[in-house]
């Protein structure tokens, strides 16, 4: 057999290949030959092969075949063979290979041989992958080359001592004694090394780091030398003598510094000088002041210091470096709460960074930009955020509109001026608002009871010419529902009033719920607010109930079930409509998500308040609707209207309907949560108890479904008389057991001629002792009215395991089927 | 510590990766899919660092070849632009001018040069001499069929 190829032959050839396929070819065939000569046993060209192997490797290709001979590598006695073989280990025998402990015995070996170039190898192959099992094998050896006066050895010992920690922290103590006088050592890569070691040492364990704070004279020591000494050619970087070295001792000094005044004292002298004296020309020296301004920032530094440290940010920020200008946006975003006033200083500076052409600075500049808005500065700091807000990438303005909101909410000076704010927000980026802010912003201009007037007038102004954007076209058809009445009788004073007619308002609103442009979510607003009108508009009901009526046949089934409902009301219930569409009352603030539960004063002395009138009592919901409120809880925040029964006759074959709205076809199993309609917190939203007919036909008993192991489903049935293919069964699962049960999915499958559709559930989570449940609200729809069978798959974690269940219920009464 | 760094071509071609954690293979090759494409696609005008999942990648181009690496989020990104051009150098010495050719043909080399340099994601060695001089050192070891101290032994 000829001898294999050599590499450097293997890699022109596979070069000069002009595709993929040629590419393939060329590697099928050498693998095959690489292969062959394996299982020949061949010791003189095994280093060759695995080296043509990796480079195979490295393009792309499977190579682990070849994991076995990089073992019998490490094992020769040739250093080449070594070499190779603990390349090879490293890049193919990573611990999730099965064969990745059978280096475990070579290594040991190797890490006491005579040669150091072989121990340092089996050092490194240690220090890059070992196992935790590996480690705890050879931490022994590791502890042992630690002490060794060789310094080449020392160095890697070290590091491999650090990767042994990090795999197995209970080890550490044990190169605790070796630790002792590690910074003695003149050999700048054992004390690099060193420095790495005792750092981790100290990040993992508050002992170790109480333990280790005694070396902080040494280290300052040490730091001084470097700064003092001469030109050192060995260590030289850009007239910086071991760059490295200092930047590892600045961090180790920042954590034993952390909360501790008497090591904070000990070093302030040497962050000082460090801090003035670096040269700042060259990248590396201003790696070295980025580490000290840290440094300084963390521990109990003196304020002198702390100003020198955030001026020196501040000068990073005019570097024309981008770099620089990064590291300083990162830093100060990490001061801005401690130093506040410090880095207000610099805000003009960052707010110029929001031009900036690179897409992490910008990121940076506006976190930072948010951090430092308070009530001094809101009106200018809010310019520069909207003028960003309209010219910044897709990826921003989502959150750039949602530091806007909170941002203004918390400062904005006037109610008119944070109207102004979110409508800015709402037509420049309006499609990027997040989902929330919808509720939010209701909330507020409800609120502000003296801008309604004005609020509805701007937003009606602004979808006129575009209603594209769905969250801003949602708070307008929402607000013309509600002040469409301000609206047409001119009533505005903040600004010249405009003239509109009851029929251009309800052009607009019908624009809405025609046009291809709007989701689902926002017609159902637009249809509302139609119906609302009614009770505000006088000349336009007979259009109103039109357009109602038509809806009452519309293929969306949401806005179907909402026109039949309204439809419903003019027609049975008259006399209730003035009192179900009466004005919203003024709303409880409730606090919005996060951070604005945080007290953050951001540099003022008094903070900016947001007052909130007193409503005027004329809009106080008349009884009925009061009374409402308080049958369908409190926690929503807008009056529920209930449904009016479904007057609409099941059409022959009522799969028409698709009264579930659902895609799924029955007979597969459903997997909850299913889809869910989005359903704005108008209607009654299916997670809540409340019967969803009003005439339930009474008494179907429940049943239990499932009780096995603990956990038992018990399924409770309601229908409406007037439309009896519809089943809903609400599901309370509960456990008996004494742990809890978590991430729960409860799935089901009927049979062809039923359509199912299952909705969120309440939790994943089913607490033990029976102290809780998990309901879910499934709809079946029936409409042959055949015996009703169900498959249920129960999917859990309990007592640590994974748990899954398989059953079927056959015992459903026959009132909830018949 | 550094968590990986990745060597790639303009065209996009990986030409050495070193991993100091584990992951699975197919991980693997689609975390560096997905990095090369994020770094190729960065214009002149951009900073040198860019936020990626919970790491933050330095990266910096010389000549024809992107040197990425990834560190942790309290590592300092201006020292291991440092830490870049350190390898570079070493490199350089190494083969006297170096070019994304020769460590094209010498990749095993590249390896034994980081390996000297870095260990566990931490630099183990600060001094460019040391650090070149033990792989010379190593290559002298070196048993050959032909003799040559400096020509690859295979």
């Amino acid at each position: 057999m000829p001898a294999p190829i050599r590499l450097r032959e293997l890699i022109r050839t596979i070069r000069t290949a002009r595709t993929q396929a040629e590419e393939r070819e060329m590697i099928q065939k050498e693998c095959a030959a690489i292969r062959s000569s394996f299982r020949e046993e061949d010791n003189t060209y095994r280093c060759r092969n695995v080296a043509k192997l990796l480079y195979m490797h490295m393009l792309g290709y499977p190579a682990h075949f070849g994991q076995l001979e990089c073992l019998k590598l490490i094992a020769s006695q040739k250093f080449t063979d070594k070499r190779i073989g603990y390349l090879g280990a490293m890049l193919l025998l990573d611990e999730r290979q099965d064969v990745h402990l059978l280096m475990t015995n070579c290594i040991k070996n190797d890490l006491n041989h005579s040669t150091q170039y072989v121990q340092g190898l089996a050092l490194c192959t240690l220090g890059c992958m070992g196992s935790s099992e590996m480690c705890r094998d050879l931490a022994g050896e590791v502890e042992k080359l630690l002490k060794t006066s060789n310094s080449y050895l020392r160095k890697k010992a070290a590091l491999c001592a650090v990767h042994v920690i990090r795999k197995v922290p209970e080890l550490m103590e044990m190169f605790l004694p070796a630790t002792k006088n590690l910074l003695n050592e003149k050999n700048h890569g054992v004390l690099h090394t060193s420095v790495v070691l005792l750092t981790e040492m100290c990040e993992r364990s508050p002992d170790m780091l109480a333990h280790f704070r005694k070396l902080v004279p040494q280290l300052v020591r040490i730091l001084k030398n470097l700064i003092m000494s001469g030109y050192s050619p060995e260590h030289d970087v850009s007239g910086i003598s071991d760059p490295f070295l200092q930047v590892r001792i600045l961090r180790l000094l920042r954590i034993l510094g952390r909360n501790d005044d008497d090591s904070s004292e000990a070093m302030n002298d040497i962050l000082a000088q460090v801090a003035t004296n670096t040269e700042t020309s060259k990248n590396v020296g201003n790696a070295i002041l980025y580490e000290t301004v840290l440094t300084i920032m963390d521990i109990k530094s003196e304020s002198g210091l702390r100003v020198l440290a955030i001026n020196i940010l501040g000068r990073f920020l005019l570097n024309n470096d981008k770099n620089i200008r990064y590291v300083a946006l990162t830093s100060l975003l990490k001061t801005v709460q401690t130093d506040h006033n410090a880095v207000q200083r610099h805000r003009s500076t960052i707010v110029d960074c929001l031009k900036d052409l690179d897409v992490s600075i910008k990121r940076r500049a506006m976190e930072l930009s948010f951090a430092l808005v308070n009530g001094n500065n809101v009106r200018g700091m809010m310019k520069e955020l909207l003028y960003f807000l309209d010219s910044c990438e897709p990826e921003f303005k989502a959150d750039c509109a949602s530091g806007i909101f909170l941002a203004a909410e918390k400062y904005a000076p006037s109610k008119r001026w944070h109207i102004d704010t979110i409508m800015r927000v709402l037509t420049t980026a309006g499609s990027y608002v997040r989902d929330d802010a919808v509720p939010n912003l209701i909330q507020l201009i409800t609120n502000s009871v003296e801008m309604h007037a004005y609020t509805v007038q701007r937003l009606y102004k602004a979808i006129l010419g575009d209603y594209s954007q769905q969250p801003l076209v949602q708070v307008a058809s929402w607000c013309i529902g509600e002040y469409g009445d301000l609206l047409v009788s001119g009533q505005c004073e903040e600004e010249e009033p405009i003239q509109v007619t009851e029929d251009e308002v309800l052009d607009i609103l019908e624009s809405v719920l025609i046009s291809n442009m709007s989701a689902s979510v926002t017609r159902g607003y637009a249809l509302t607010a139609i119906m609302k009108l009614s009770t505000r508009f006088t000349c336009t009901v007979n259009r109103i109930k039109k357009v109602v009526s038509i809806y009452g046949s519309s293929i969306d089934v949401e806005l179907q079930q909402r026109a039949v409902e309204y439809n419903a009301l003019f027609k049975k219930y008259d006399h209730m409509r003035p009192a179900l569409l009466e004005r919203m009352p003024v709303m409880e603030k409730v606090t919005t998500n996060g951070p604005a539960e945080i007290v953050q004063t951001n540099g003022e002395t008094e903070t900016a308040v947001l007052e909130t009138k007193p409503p005027p009592s004329g809009l106080q919901p008349a009884n009925q609707a009061n009374d409402l409120l308080d049958l369908l809880g409190g926690s929503d925040i807008t009056p529920v209207i209930p449904t009016a029964p479904t007057s609409k006759p099941a059409t022959a074959g009522g799969e028409l309907l698709d009264l579930l709205g659902d895609l799924n076809l029955t007979g597969s199993p459903v997997s909850a949560p299913a889809p869910q309609i989005a359903q704005p917190p108008f209607l009654l939203d299916g997670l809540t108890t409340q019967p969803l007919f009003n005439d339930i036909a009474a008494g179907i008993p429940s049943i239990t479904a499932y009780n096995k192991n603990g956990l038992k489903i018990d399924f409770t049935f309601e229908r409406s008389n007037t439309n009896p293919s519809v089943t809903v069964i609400t599901i309370q699962a509960s456990n008996s057991t004494e742990l809890e049960m978590t991430d729960f999915v409860f799935q089901a499958a009927v049979p062809k001629t039923f359509q199912l559709q299952l909705l969120s559930p309440s939790s994943s989570v089913i607490p033990a002792f029976n102290s809780g449940t998990i309901t879910q609200v499934i709809k079946v729809l029936n409409p042959q009215k055949q015996q009703l069978r169900m498959r249920i798959k129960l999917t859990y974690n309990h007592k640590g395991s994974a748990m899954q269940d398989l059953a079927e219920v056959n015992n459903f009464p026959p009132q909830s089927w018949q | 510590m550094i968590h990986f760094i990745l060597l790639f071509s303009r065209q996009g071609k990986l030409r050495l990766q070193k991993w100091y954690t584990t992951l699975p293979d197919k991980e693997k090759k689609k975390i560096i899919r997905e990095i090369i494409q994020i770094i190729l696609s960065r214009n002149q005008k951009t900073s040198s660092f860019v936020d990626w999942k919970d790491l933050k990648l330095v990266y910096k181009r010389y000549a024809s070849l992107y040197f990425c690496c990834a560190i942790e989020d309290q590592d300092n990104e201006l020292l291991t632009l440092e830490v870049v051009h350190r390898y570079v150098e070493l490199l350089d010495r190494y083969f006297g001018n170096v070019c994304e050719l020769d460590i094209i043909f010498n990749f095993e080399k590249a390896y034994f040069i980081l390996d000297e340099f870095i260990i566990g994601g931490e630099v183990q060695e600060t001094s460019k001499k040391t650090a070149v001089k033990a792989i010379e050192d190593s290559d002298m070891l070196q048993e050959t069929v032909e003799e040559y101290m400096n020509k690859p032994a295979f």
